[in-house]
């Protein structure tokens, strides 16, 4: 909080109430009203399988951070991604980063213009060898058949420990109540309460209905989805094609986004 | 026993009284997060961890602190730590405490921490340390009653409780090795990605721990009628010397290989932590303090003329304390998280509500240290017929 000092003020306020048990009520009473719309991913008659989802990103089909944005805004929408103007407390799920810091590793002086300058589109992922669903001590990240790395927000107990495993920066934390942030909820999401870890799901909700994800969706044609271990897949058929890089491979995660440079 | 906490002079209920105030404050604090978030804090999507997790490493290494009491007197029968044994079982007690307040304050579902024993989670390092750090509250506890019960009566302690000091000993190394792995197995993190992690851990717990127990052995010397003799604070100033220098032997290593090897994602953390990155440095001055009180306490701490005299070892025993808290309590922690993984620097200054709440949890640990140290030192008073 920014204005952490002018509420410091209140302390002496709080403290004279002491125990009193509001704020812990208020807590419990949040924890229930997210039961309502637990999350809804499993899969119906509709739904699109595979043995392991993954993405490839094209990125030589975007010219701009404009190109980008319809991706971004696609998915925070559907997913209840609230809008918090403090930095520190940002939640997202996919955005754009330079070159340099989506590929750390992979920077140096000479890199060629385009890629200095075109955003990189980034998000979780849904790596092989998961260090996230290593750390959560309580199975409230794990690791669904298809590869797709979950969550449960009810189980989160917000230790934070994914957070410092996961070495994309692919999670974010609600330090506060994110419903007043959210524009126009969705009602077919859940909301989070604060307190909890969230991340990209690769849309399981929509994949449970036969859709694709929504980014892919928005994406027109640039971001491909599709199972990695089917050699028939149009995903395997651009790796086959095309040269392709993932984010730090050197740490054996097995990321299952690639990307197209 | 209990009832001899309740009996005491002005200044001790004074004392309860200043330690109530400042939980008041940090339990007031403490609700106003819970309804808040963690928002309150200065921590962000950067920086996850900050002030309350750091505390916790510090204090667990206090804790085990309590093995380089134990160790000697029992395994080598070095008969003058008998007298003082019960003080460090009684400080890892209060350490433990408020370790597991810490890691409480900094939960964001703290109503749901039971989840981690309704859904055990092996692979998870998080899951081990809630085992190791249970357990050895309870031995300590348990320990350190029954031993004191018997001095009370003049018996011998039951049969039972041998065995269960044996445990203590390896037990103690394991809950600081233990909170150790929950950094150093991440991928990614390179300022903890190091198998001396554990061990510079241990060592500056060793140092810490003693140091802080020289200090209170003076301070129950100078309150009451229990000297904790001058034989046994020389033995632990030795341990701290040990202790302190292989702490900064550890952390040469650590420069050595960083510096030499210049790799980037190992580099770089220390480079903020000591110089300053890319223009953001607000903890350079602090470790560089922390680095002036750890070389400053060797100097008086190797010297065996002013190792012995109690005044100058009282500055020394400061000095470690304040050094290895500023290292691990301040730059442990947030160290890790700046530069983030993906490079950007976003730094990490605690907030005041958030400094409350941890001076809340010091003050409930000094508040069990208060009230178990008063329980022992009457014990040994009246044993003593002074
Ligand atoms: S990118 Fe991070 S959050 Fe996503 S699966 Fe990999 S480690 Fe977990
Ligand atoms: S914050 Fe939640 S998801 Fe992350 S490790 Fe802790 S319990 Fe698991």
């Amino acid at each position: 909080m920014e204005n952490s000092r002018r509420n410091f003020l209140k302390i002496a306020g709080i403290s004279a109430l002491g125990l009193s048990a509001t704020p812990v009520l208020d807590a419990f009473a949040l924890d229930i009203s997210m039961l309502d719309m637990k999350i809804n991913a499993t899969p119906g008659k509709d739904a699109i399988t595979a043995k392991r989802w993954g993405m490839v990103i094209d990125t030589r089909k975007f010219e701009s951070e404009e190109d980008l944005k319809p991706m971004i805004e696609a998915c925070h929408k559907i997913h209840n991604v609230p809008v918090l103007e403090n930095k520190r407390h940002e939640i997202k799920w996919i955005w754009e980063e330079e070159f340099k810091h989506a590929f750390p590793n992979l920077e140096h002086e000479y890199v060629n213009e385009s890629v200095e300058h075109l955003p990189f589109l980034v998000l979780c992922n849904h790596c092989k060898d998961a260090p996230c669903v290593r750390a959560c001590p309580t199975k409230a990240t794990f690791k669904r058949e298809d590869g797709i790395i979950l969550m449960d927000f009810h189980r989160c107990i917000g230790c934070r420990f994914c957070m410092a495993a996961c070495p994309y920066g692919s999670r974010s934390f609600n330090f506060r109540d994110p419903r007043p942030f959210i524009k126009d909820i969705n009602k077919k999401f859940p909301t989070r309460a604060r307190g909890v870890v969230e991340k990209c799901n690769f849309c399981a909700e929509r994949l449970a209905v036969g859709q694709q994800p929504a980014c892919v969706e928005a994406s027109k044609g640039a971001l491909v989805f599709g199972d990695l271990e089917n050699p028939e897949s149009e995903v395997r058929r651009l790796l086959k094609t095309n040269y392709t890089i993932r984010r730090k491979v050197a740490l054996g995660t097995g990321p299952s986004v690639y990307y197209i440079v | 026993m209990l009832e001899l906490a309740l009996k005491g002079s002005k200044r001790y209920f004074g004392w309860i009284a200043c330690l109530l105030a400042v939980i008041g404050v940090g339990v007031g604090c403490y609700m106003w997060q819970l309804s808040f978030g963690l928002g309150l804090t200065g921590m962000s999507r950067d920086v996850s961890w900050g002030f309350y997790i750091a505390q916790f490493t510090f204090l667990v290494g206090v804790a085990a602190s309590a093995v380089m009491l134990v160790l000697p007197y029992y395994l080598h029968h070095y008969k003058a730590f008998g007298r003082i044994t019960i003080l460090g079982e009684f400080l890892a007690v209060a350490s433990v405490s408020m370790c597991l307040l810490f890691i409480i304050a900094d939960l964001g579902q703290p109503m749901r921490a039971l989840n981690v024993i309704l859904y055990p989670t092996p692979n998870s390092i998080l899951f081990w340390d809630m085992i190791v750090l249970n357990g050895y509250l309870f031995l300590n506890i348990i320990i350190g009653w029954q031993v004191l019960q018997a001095e009370k009566n003049s018996v011998a302690p039951p049969k039972w409780v041998k065995p269960l000091i044996y445990i203590s000993i390896p037990w103690a190394v394991s809950i600081h090795t233990v909170t150790a792995f929950l950094y150093c197995g991440l991928p990614g993190r390179g300022f903890w990605l190091t198998a001396i992690l554990a061990p510079r851990f241990l060592a500056s717990a060793f140092a810490a721990g003693p140091a802080f127990l020289i200090l209170l052995c003076l301070l129950v010397r100078k309150l009451t009628k229990f000297d904790p003799g001058k034989e046994q604070i020389q033995t632990l100033a030795k341990i701290v010397t040990y202790g302190i220098l292989l702490n900064v032997f550890f952390l040469l290593c650590e420069v050595f290989v960083v510096f030499y090897s210049k790799i980037p994602e190992h580099m770089d953390h220390m480079t903020y932590l000591y110089a300053g990155l890319h223009g953001h440095g607000v903890l350079v001055p602090w470790m560089w303090t922390s680095i002036a009180l750890m070389i400053f306490s060797i100097i008086l701490l190797v010297n065996p003329f002013t190792r012995q005299k109690e005044g100058i070892l009282t500055v020394a025993c400061i000095c470690v304390f304040i050094g290895t808290w500023i290292d691990k309590g301040l730059g442990m922690i947030s160290g890790g998280f700046v530069p983030s993984p993906l490079h950007h620097i976003t730094e990490y200054v605690p907030t005041k509500p958030e400094i409350a709440i941890t001076l809340g949890i010091y003050a409930v640990g000094f508040l069990v240290l208060t009230l178990l140290f008063k329980i022992a030192i009457t014990v040994k008073e009246e044993a003593e017929g002074v």
